[in-house]
């Protein structure tokens, strides 16, 4: 199953895929975050793989300079029962992925999530709004650099 | 957004949600009375502090907004602040119907991270926790979403079969919900001779409780009523949506994470997935109640099978040692407190591993660095998940059918804000 989708992916995105790993049974791809709605439309749609459910998808600060953080998709294929994970990179400074939504509409929730907790942008998400925290909220609260106890004063109180 | 333009910009914005998304239901002939409700966040049948906002006309449900996030505990960062051992009480705390699960799902992923193989008696153990929980979850799902249609006996007959079970968990654990009870690379203690007579006393009578129950509902006209045809989601929808677990198989689609990617010791139990075709709230509650069946034949195997031996497997450098060895040995006290001042030291990688609870699936995807604390833990909540479909099952609907269909799909809160 492996070799079937790596040679399937490679073929198809000469080069979008950029890096293979295998950890413990978890096979990861990483690839170009421009053509992520492609790769992910082409496993969901190809017969063979049918990778058609989104199980999770998030967002992980990495703390460096560059491709600051990466975005984290998880996709199982009810068929052949396997599972696959997708990643991004993306740069702080240009802090945009395209949406999976039309893909995947459980993306949904999980790209408001990650907008929330890291500041990364959706591009064509239907309602990108804070999920957790209040909208008038400034931070972003799982970035490495907001400290553990918060920020105070960060969160106003209803004026009595 | 600090100026009240931009608050109320805000509030336009989810007004705007509200009124031009998700609205494609037409109503023909209806009178102009459409008008916004809040329903939560304290509201006996929200199951917890869900909040939505939902636009109806008359009495019909045109579109819906859930706002979560008001029991945000900012979990996720916490992980990333403990090692993965202080890390095990607070996710008692996620799904708090069932906390053993939450306990077996997160050891199982630092064990996979760390490369810890456990010995058999402590897979049989958590494979009875598991299936304990899910009946004892399944029962408090059933009992209040019969309670949300009328049916108030339900629910106490389902609570005193959940106590039963509540106290082999005392027992055993140490404490009714909070548990904490494993430990990474096995379990905190052994299951008792004890907790196996209560546990075959509990499994002879339950098949005719549920029996019982079930038969106050199952031919009650007002019940199917309130129920049959209401929250319809097909297979398609269901899994475009992400749904899993007995949403998921009350569609038709029988993905199990015990039967699609076996942990434990799930190969060699014989049990079915239980599917059933239509998608409405009274498939989802006829799932709940056939997989109680199926869990109790699932414990009744386990405790047959149930191996002797050690609860917690060897392997110094990642498992805490017995409490009476560091009182008395030197290499166990120095291994204590490396492992408590520092924390195990998984390989550089990342993993993702899930179990089936009773909500769904349930993953953990960590991210190590090679230190003790996890360098990023995500929760992968199905009630979260289970939610995103609210708006799509009520739409169309009567207002007080959307405690029918939040009952039937059996969100926690604890869960879905983390």
């Amino acid at each position: 199953m492996k070799e079937k989708i790596e040679s399937k992916l490679r073929e198809k995105f000469p080069n979008a895929i950029l890096e293979v790993n295998d950890f413990r049974g978890d096979l990861t791809f990483l690839v170009d975050k421009n053509s992520i709605v492609e790769i992910c439309k082409f496993l969901r749609d190809d017969e063979e793989l049918s990778f058609d459910l989104l199980v999770d998808l998030c967002g992980v600060d990495r703390a460096k300079r560059k491709d600051r953080f990466e975005v984290v998709y998880h996709i199982v294929s009810l068929k052949n029962r396997y599972r696959v994970r997708l990643k991004v990179r993306v740069d702080e400074k240009d802090c945009v992925v395209d949406s999976v939504t039309s893909v995947y509409p459980t993306a949904n929730w999980h790209e408001r999530e990650t907008y929330d907790m890291f500041g990364i942008t959706f591009r064509n998400h239907p309602d990108l709004r804070r999920m957790y925290m209040p909208e008038e909220f400034e931070y972003y609260p799982l970035r490495k650099d907001f400290p553990l106890m918060g920020i105070p004063g960060s969160l106003q109180l209803p004026k009595r | 957004m600090n100026t009240p333009q931009e608050h109320s910009q805000y509030k336009s914005k989810i007004l705007e949600t509200l009124l031009t998304k998700a609205t494609d239901v037409i109503i023909e002939d209806t009178l102009e009375n459409g008008m916004v409700l809040n329903m939560g966040p304290q509201h006996p049948a929200t199951h917890g502090v869900l909040r939505l906002l939902i636009h109806i006309d008359g009495e019909t449900v045109i579109g819906c907004v859930p706002e979560l996030g008001y029991l945000h505990r900012g979990y996720e960062k916490i992980a990333e602040n403990s090692t993965y051992h202080e890390f095990i009480p607070h996710t008692d705390r996620l799904d708090y119907l069932a906390p053993l699960s939450n306990n077996t799902a997160f050891a199982l992923a630092v064990e996979k991270l760390a490369g810890i193989e456990i010995p058999k008696r402590a897979k049989y153990i958590r494979m009875i926790i598991s299936e304990m929980a899910r009946i004892a979850s399944h029962l408090v799902a059933i009992g209040t979403m019969a309670m949300d249609v009328g049916a108030l006996t339900v629910l106490l007959w389902a609570f005193r079969e959940r106590e039963k079970l509540q106290d082999i968990m005392d027992l055993l654990t140490g404490a009714r919900f909070t548990t904490s009870y494993t430990r990474i690379g096995g379990v905190a203690s052994d299951w008792t001779p004890q907790c196996t007579a209560m546990l075959k006393d509990f499994l002879e009578h339950f098949d005719e409780n549920l029996d019982e129950i079930e038969r106050l509902l199952n031919t009650n006209r007002i019940f199917l009523e309130r129920t049959e045809g209401i929250g319809v989601i097909s297979k398609e929808q269901a899994i475009a949506m992400g749904l899993t677990g007995p949403n998921l198989r009350a569609t038709g689609v029988d993905y199990d994470v015990r039967r699609a990617f076996p942990y434990l010791d799930y190969e060699n139990i014989d049990f079915n997935v239980i599917t059933y075709t239509e998608g409405d709230s009274l498939a989802r509650y006829w799932v709940r109640c056939d997989e109680m069946r199926e869990s109790a034949k699932i414990l009744r195997q386990c405790l047959e099978k149930m191996p002797e031996g050690e609860i917690l497997a060897h392997d110094p450098k990642n498992v805490l040692p017995k409490k009476f060895d560091v009182y008395t040995k030197m290499e166990e006290l120095i291994h204590d407190f490396m492992l408590v001042n520092f924390g195990l030291n998984p390989p550089v990688g990342e993993i993702y591993s899930s179990v089936e609870n009773p909500k769904g699936e349930l993953g953990f995807y960590i991210v190590s660095d090679g230190t003790g604390h996890p360098w990023r833990l995500k929760i992968r909540s199905p009630s979260f998940v289970n939610l995103q479909s609210l708006p799509l099952l009520i739409k169309g609907h009567m207002v007080s059918d959307i405690v029918a269909v939040i009952g039937s799909i059996d969100p926690v809160m604890g869960e879905a804000d983390k």
